[in-house]
């Protein structure tokens, strides 16, 4: 039996990004001081320089950029290689693991660095919904 | 204000050594492997565990209790592989206020048998488990790996300067008998063997191994009263960032390193690159070198994958670089940061397998967890 894969669990102040993801929504929060989205959630700007407490939910477009990845060849037991673990670079601010799909066997030439990618909703289950990637 | 660098040659290191053997060790539980090489350490300085008065150890009291000492001064910090050397940074502070005389460092893990391992993993609420965790993470070579392609788009490094480190670093590991890995490889068997997780391949990844390593400081003044000529420690840094890959400031630079204990070490030590004598840079995978020797200012950032290319690291090359033959030849048992301060000390005094003629400094670099805290030590022998 393949062995299951590692699932989420929301925290007081994660709960409203799992929520919109639920509803297909990508809703990520923003500084009202520094003007940049961030990412993972919390109640305070982590940029260097800036620390706000001052800042607020919004939902994002979906957009960004392939900032970097990996293709596993070993990976996890659940998951079926080889697949991209990806970084993206938000569009409004903030980066986020993922993955990238929509590839059969993906490999270095078809993922440029800095290409254009957009947010895929992957429903897990009715309660759960992963934000995945997509090239544009 | 204080100023480190007058805690600069103040402690020395008088003891210093690790497990009987390093490698596949089935037979010892974790903290047994802690023990041997704290044993092994004390006889090497002459001393035995009731001349301790300061520990420093990822188990903390979990090892006092094994061990039945009772330090008056204790420092678990455990932030991964750099933690050994941030427990010497730390032990020099302690020494010179004088919260205690002879500090006892140690390390040891199954981390390959397993034995006596607890296995907490991240949990399903935290960051790493929300937002790493569903995304197929399969350990280090998943995640360290990350901002290799990076660095290659911005900087021209290919997989041929990748695997030049693990070709490089095995020539090391031929000289070394107590080396896992000694048969010599070519950048072709490295390009050939198995993909791991693009751009790593099998041979750009370290070993998984048990075993374990241990210091003895004391102050400058009784240095000089133990068997062994002492190593003193000239400078140090130390720095954290991030937890979780994704969150690292700069996937082309180990900022860490650049910004704060590269700077740190040389301005303590009082010393600049051209004094360095001996390299030991953690090498988790390929690429930790590279960044490492980029952001401590050997070579400009982008020139270390040609660098180790034209095989400057290499026996015989310019600047001799982890000469018991890394994490990626000799041993990584998981935290590797204490092997590659054994080896400085082994050169420094001028007993090492792969002994590099005049050695009076050493510089050792080390990450925690995935570029995640940052440790520099330098280290002399004058």
């Amino acid at each position: 039996m393949k062995p299951q894969k590692p699932l989420p669990e929301p925290s007081p102040e994660t709960q409203p990004y799992w929520d919109g993801l639920r509803n297909h929504e990508l809703r990520i929060q923003r500084c009202k001081a520094c003007g940049l989205g961030y990412f993972y959630p919390r109640p305070f700007c982590p940029r260097p320089g800036c620390h706000s407490r001052d800042v607020e939910w919004f939902t994002a477009s979906g957009n960004g950029k392939l900032h970097s990845y990996v293709i596993a060849h070993r990976g996890h037991p659940a998951f079926d290689t080889p697949y991209v673990i990806a970084v993206v670079e938000l569009a409004e601010g903030g980066r986020m693991m993922t993955n990238i799909v929509g590839l059969e066997d993906p490999t270095p030439d078809q993922l440029p660095i800095d290409a254009d990618v957009e947010i895929v909703y992957d429903d897990v289950s009715a309660e759960l919904t992963l934000p995945m990637f997509r090239l544009k | 204000m204080f100023d480190s660098r007058e805690l600069s040659h103040k402690v020395a290191i008088v003891g210093a050594a690790e497990t009987d053997a390093v490698g596949v060790l089935p037979d010892r539980s974790q903290l047994q492997l802690h023990a041997e090489a704290a044993l092994n350490a004390l006889d090497d300085a002459g001393l035995t565990l009731d001349d301790i008065d300061g520990y420093a150890g990822i188990p903390g009291a979990g090892m006092t209790e094994y061990l039945g000492i009772m330090p008056r001064w204790i420092d678990g910090t455990g932030v991964g592989g750099c933690s050994f050397l941030i427990h010497v940074s730390h032990a020099v502070a302690a020494i010179a206020a004088g919260y205690c005389n002879t500090v006892l460092i140690t390390h040891g893990e199954s981390g390959r048998s397993r034995v006596g391992v607890a296995r907490p993993g991240p949990g399903p609420q935290t960051p790493g488990g929300q937002f790493a965790q569903p995304f197929g993470i399969a350990g280090p070579p998943t995640m360290f790996s990350v901002p290799i392609a990076r660095h290659m788009a911005t900087y021209g490094t290919t997989e041929e300067h990748l695997a030049a480190v693990s070709v490089a670093t095995r020539q090391w590991a031929e000289r070394n008998p107590r080396a896992m890995m000694r048969d010599p490889i070519t950048i072709e068997d490295v390009l050939n063997s198995r993909l791991i997780a693009w751009p790593l391949h099998l041979l750009n990844c370290c070993l998984v191994t048990d075993g374990g390593g241990a210091l003895i400081l004391t102050s400058e003044d009784r240095a000089r009263d133990f068997p062994k000529p002492p190593v003193y420690v000239l400078g140090r840094g130390e720095a954290a960032q991030h937890q979780d890959i994704s969150q690292m400031w700069d996937f082309t630079e180990w900022t860490a390193a650049a910004q704060i204990t590269g700077p740190e070490a040389f301005r303590m030590a009082g010393l600049g690159h051209d004094d360095i004598d001996h390299l030991m840079l953690y090498d988790a995978f390929s690429h930790t070198p590279i960044y490492a020797l980029e952001a401590l200012g050997f070579v400009k950032p982008g020139e270390a994958g040609p660098w180790f290319a034209e095989m400057n690291s290499a026996p015989g090359g310019t600047l001799p670089v982890n000469t018991n033959g890394g994490g990626l030849s000799y041993t990584h048992t998981g935290m590797y940061g204490m092997f590659a301060i054994q080896e400085a000390v082994r050169q420094l005094r001028g007993e090492a397998a792969a002994q590099v003629d005049g050695v009076k400094t050493s510089l050792v670099h080390a990450p925690g967890g995935m570029f995640s805290a940052t440790a520099t030590l330098i280290l002399g022998n004058e």
